[in-house]
C-alpha cells in the first residue's frame, strides 16, 4: 500500500505540536506561590490572633480605650499619651528628617563632585543606615538629652524626636539619592539644552520626576520611626503605668517641658505586666498602633498621588 | 577656503551677500580638541559653519562628531572629565571665553537629541519652559502656537496642548523637541542624530522640517545616515577615527566641503571609502 506523502501543513503541524504543559514552569509557579502565601500566612495569623485577643477590650471600652490616659488599673488604662507621643515624634521626623534628608541627597547626587571625600561620605551614609537602632538611642541620650539638655530640656519629645530624626536620616538620604539617580539623564540634557540652570533643572524636572519615589521612601521611613522603641527607651521616653502632664500644659509645653511615652513603649510596658487583663490591653494597643500607622501611610500616599498628578501639568 | 555663494534661483538659501557671517561663518572652530580625562576624543578640528545652512557631521562611531557638536552649546561642560581646548567662536565671540555663561549660550544655540526626550509634562509646558526660565511671561500662548507651527506639529496637537507629551508618537515627540528648541528663539539649532530612533516616514518629516527651518536657523546635524546627509545638508564634514597603539581612539576632521563635492568627488580616500560603504 502506497503511503500518501505528507502535506506541508502536516509536517509543520507535527513540528509545532508540543506538550503544551511545561512541568518546570508549573512547579516554579507553585513554589513561588507557596513562598508568597507562607510569608502572608505568618502575617495574617499574627494579625488575626492580635485582633482576636484585642476584641473584648475594643468592644467593651470602645473609644474610651483610645482616649484614656495610662493607668495601673486595667479597666481604666488607655493609650492616649502613647498616641500623642508617637504622633509628635513622627511630626519631628517629618519636619526635620524629610527636608534634611532630601537636601543632603540633592547635594550628594547633584552638586558634589565625584571625589574621594564624596565617595567616603556616601559609603558611610550607607553604613549608618545599617547601625542598630539602639545605638542611636545611646547617641540620643548622650547628645540630645545630656549634652544639649539646655536646649532640649532633657527627657522631652524634642530629644526623642531628634533621636528618631538622626535614626532615619541615612535611610532618607539613600532612598532620595536613588530616586534622583533614576531620573533619566536625557531629561536633564533636555532641560540644560533649552538654557536652564542647574537649579532650574533640578527644581522643574528632576525633583518632580523623583518625588513619587522620594515620598514612597518617606512612607517607609516614617513607618520605621513610628515603630521604634529601643532608641526611645534610652532617649528618655517613659515606660510606666502612670504619668500625668500638668493639667494646663499647652502643646508647646507638652513637647518641650514634659515627659513622654510612645505607643510601642506602651505595648512593651503592658506586655510585661503580670495581670492577665494586660494581655488583652497589649493586643488592643497593637491594633491601635497598626491602625495609626496605616493612616499615616495612607495620608502620605494620597499626598504622593496628588504630587504625581500635578507633576504632569 | 572657497566661499559657496548661493545662486539666485535657489530660494532655499537666502543668505544675504552683505551678511558678514556669510563670509566668516556663524560658528568657527580653530584647532578644537576635546579630552575625556587625559585622552583626546577628538583633535584639531578647524571648520567654519555658515549661517542658514545645514551642516552635516558624518563619520564612523567614535569619530568625535557628537563631541564636536556638543562643544557648540557647551553641553560638554556637563561631563566632569571633559576638557576643551582650542577655540569655538560664535559670531566672533569665543564660546569658552571667561565671561561666557554656558546657560546663556544654550539659549542662543538650541539642541535636539538623539532620542526624543520630551519632559513628562504637557505639550504646552514642554514648549513654554524655555521661555519661562528666560523670563518671558506674556504671550506664552502665541509662542507655543508659533513654535509648534514652525515644527509642523500644531495641526496634530492643537486640541490636546494640555495632555502629556508622552502620549505622542516618537516622530511627534521629536518634532515637539524641535519646537521646544526653537521656542527660545535661538539662531543655531544643533541636532544629534535627530532621526535615528524614528521610522522612515517620521524621518522624512524631520528632514523636510530641517529644510524648512534653515530659512530662519543655522542647523548643524550629526547623522549616521549618509543618505540623510546627502539629502538635507549643504555642507558635510567627514570625521574619521584613528586608533592609537595603546588602543585609545581619537577622532579627526578628514574632509569638509559642499555636500555634492563630498559625495561625488571627495579628495580623501577615507571619505570615499566611507561614503561608498566600504567601512563604518
Amino acid at each position: 500500500m502506497a503511503t500518501r506523502p505528507l502535506t506541508t501543513g502536516e509536517i509543520i503541524g507535527s513540528k509545532l505540536s508540543g506538550p503544551r504543559v511545561h512541568v518546570a514552569d508549573m512547579v516554579l509557579t507553585g513554589l513561588l506561590l507557596i513562598s508568597l502565601f507562607s510569608s502572608l500566612l505568618v502575617l495574617i495569623t499574627l494579625l488575626a490572633d492580635t485582633v482576636h485577643t484585642a476584641l473584648p477590650v475594643l468592644a467593651d471600652r470602645g473609644w474610651s480605650f483610645v482616649t484614656s490616659p495610662l493607668s495601673a488599673d486595667p479597666s481604666k488604662a488607655g493609650v492616649i499619651q502613647g498616641i500623642m507621643g508617637s504622633l509628635s515624634l513622627t511630626g519631628f521626623v517629618v519636619i526635620f528628617g524629610f527636608p534634611l534628608g532630601v537636601t543632603a541627597a540633592i547635594y550628594l547626587e547633584e552638586y558634589a563632585r565625584d571625589t574621594r571625600l564624596t565617595r567616603f561620605v556616601t559609603a558611610n551614609v550607607r553604613n549608618l543606615a545599617g547601625v542598630p537602632s539602639v545605638v542611636y538611642g545611646i547617641l540620643g541620650l548622650a547628645v540630645f538629652v545630656t549634652a544639649l539638655g539646655g536646649l532640649t530640656n532633657g527627657r522631652t519629645i524634642i530629644s526623642g524626636g531628634l533621636t528618631l530624626t538622626v535614626l532615619v536620616l541615612p535611610i532618607m538620604i539613600i532612598t532620595t539619592s536613588e530616586a534622583l539617580r533614576a531620573v533619566p539623564s536625557t531629561i536633564r540634557e533636555a532641560s540644560y539644552g533649552v538654557g536652564a540652570t542647574k537649579w532650574e533643572t533640578i527644581r522643574h524636572h528632576v525633583l518632580p520626576i523623583a518625588l513619587p519615589a522620594i515620598l514612597t521612601g518617606t512612607v517607609l521611613t516614617v513607618a520605621r520611626a513610628f515603630g521604634e522603641s529601643a532608641p526611645l527607651l534610652l532617649a528618655g521616653a517613659l515606660v510606666t503605668n502612670f504619668f500625668q502632664p500638668s493639667a494646663d500644659a499647652g502643646l508647646g509645653q507638652l513637647i518641650a517641658d514634659e515627659r513622654y511615652t510612645a505607643l510601642p513603649l506602651v505595648v512593651f510596658n503592658w506586655a510585661r505586666q503580670p495581670q492577665a487583663e494586660f494581655v488583652q490591653l497589649t493586643a488592643a494597643a497593637i491594633v491601635v498602633l497598626l491602625v495609626l500607622l496605616l493612616t499615616v501611610n495612607a495620608t502620605t500616599i494620597v499626598i504622593r498621588d496628588r504630587f504625581e498628578a500635578r507633576a504632569l501639568r | 577656503m572657497t566661499s559657496h555663494m548661493p545662486t539666485q534661483h535657489l530660494a532655499t538659501t537666502v543668505t544675504p551677500p552683505s551678511d558678514p557671517d556669510a563670509e566668516v561663518g556663524i560658528l568657527v572652530t580653530e584647532d578644537l580638541t576635546v579630552h575625556y580625562g587625559s585622552f583626546p576624543a577628538v583633535r584639531d578640528v578647524s571648520m567654519v559653519i555658515k549661517p542658514n545652512q545645514i551642516t552635516a557631521l558624518i563619520g564612523p562611531s567614535g569619530c568625535g562628531k557628537s563631541t564636536v557638536l556638543r562643544c557648540f552649546n557647551r553641553m560638554n561642560d556637563l561631563i566632569d572629565t571633559a576638557r576643551v581646548s582650542g577655540g569655538v567662536a560664535y559670531h566672533g565671540v569665543d564660546l569658552y571665553g571667561p565671561s561666557v555663561d554656558p546657560v546663556q549660550v544654550r539659549r542662543h544655540i538650541g539642541m535636539v537629541f538623539q532620542k526624543p526626550n520630551p519632559f513628562p509634562k504637557s505639550i504646552y509646558a514642554n514648549i513654554a519652559f524655555g521661555a519661562k526660565i528666560a523670563g518671558m511671561k506674556d504671550n506664552l500662548d502665541d509662542l507655543v502656537e508659533e513654535s509648534l507651527t514652525k515644527a509642523a506639529l500644531w495641526e496634530e496637537v492643537k486640541d490636546k496642548l494640555h495632555e502629556s507629551a508622552n502620549a505622542l508618537s516618537g516622530g511627534q515627540q521629536q518634532r515637539l523637541c524641535i519646537a521646544r528648541a526653537i521656542a527660545t528663539s535661538p539662531d543655531v539649532v544643533l541636532m544629534d542624530e535627530p532621526a535615528s530612533a524614528l521610522d522612515p516616514i517620521a524621518t522624512l518629516r524631520i528632514e523636510e522640517l530641517m529644510t524648512e527651518l534653515k530659512r530662519e536657523y543655522t542647523i548643524v546635524v550629526v547623522t549616521h545616515n549618509m543618505q540623510q546627509a546627502a539629502r538635507v545638508s549643504d555642507r558635510t564634514a567627514f570625521f574619521n577615527v584613528a586608533v592609537a597603539e595603546d588602543g585609545h581612539r581619537t577622532g579627526r576632521l578628514v574632509e569638509y566641503g559642499d555636500t555634492p563635492t563630498i559625495f561625488t568627488n571627495p579628495r580623501q580616500k577615507a571619505t570615499e571609502d566611507y561614503i561608498t560603504g566600504r567601512f563604518g
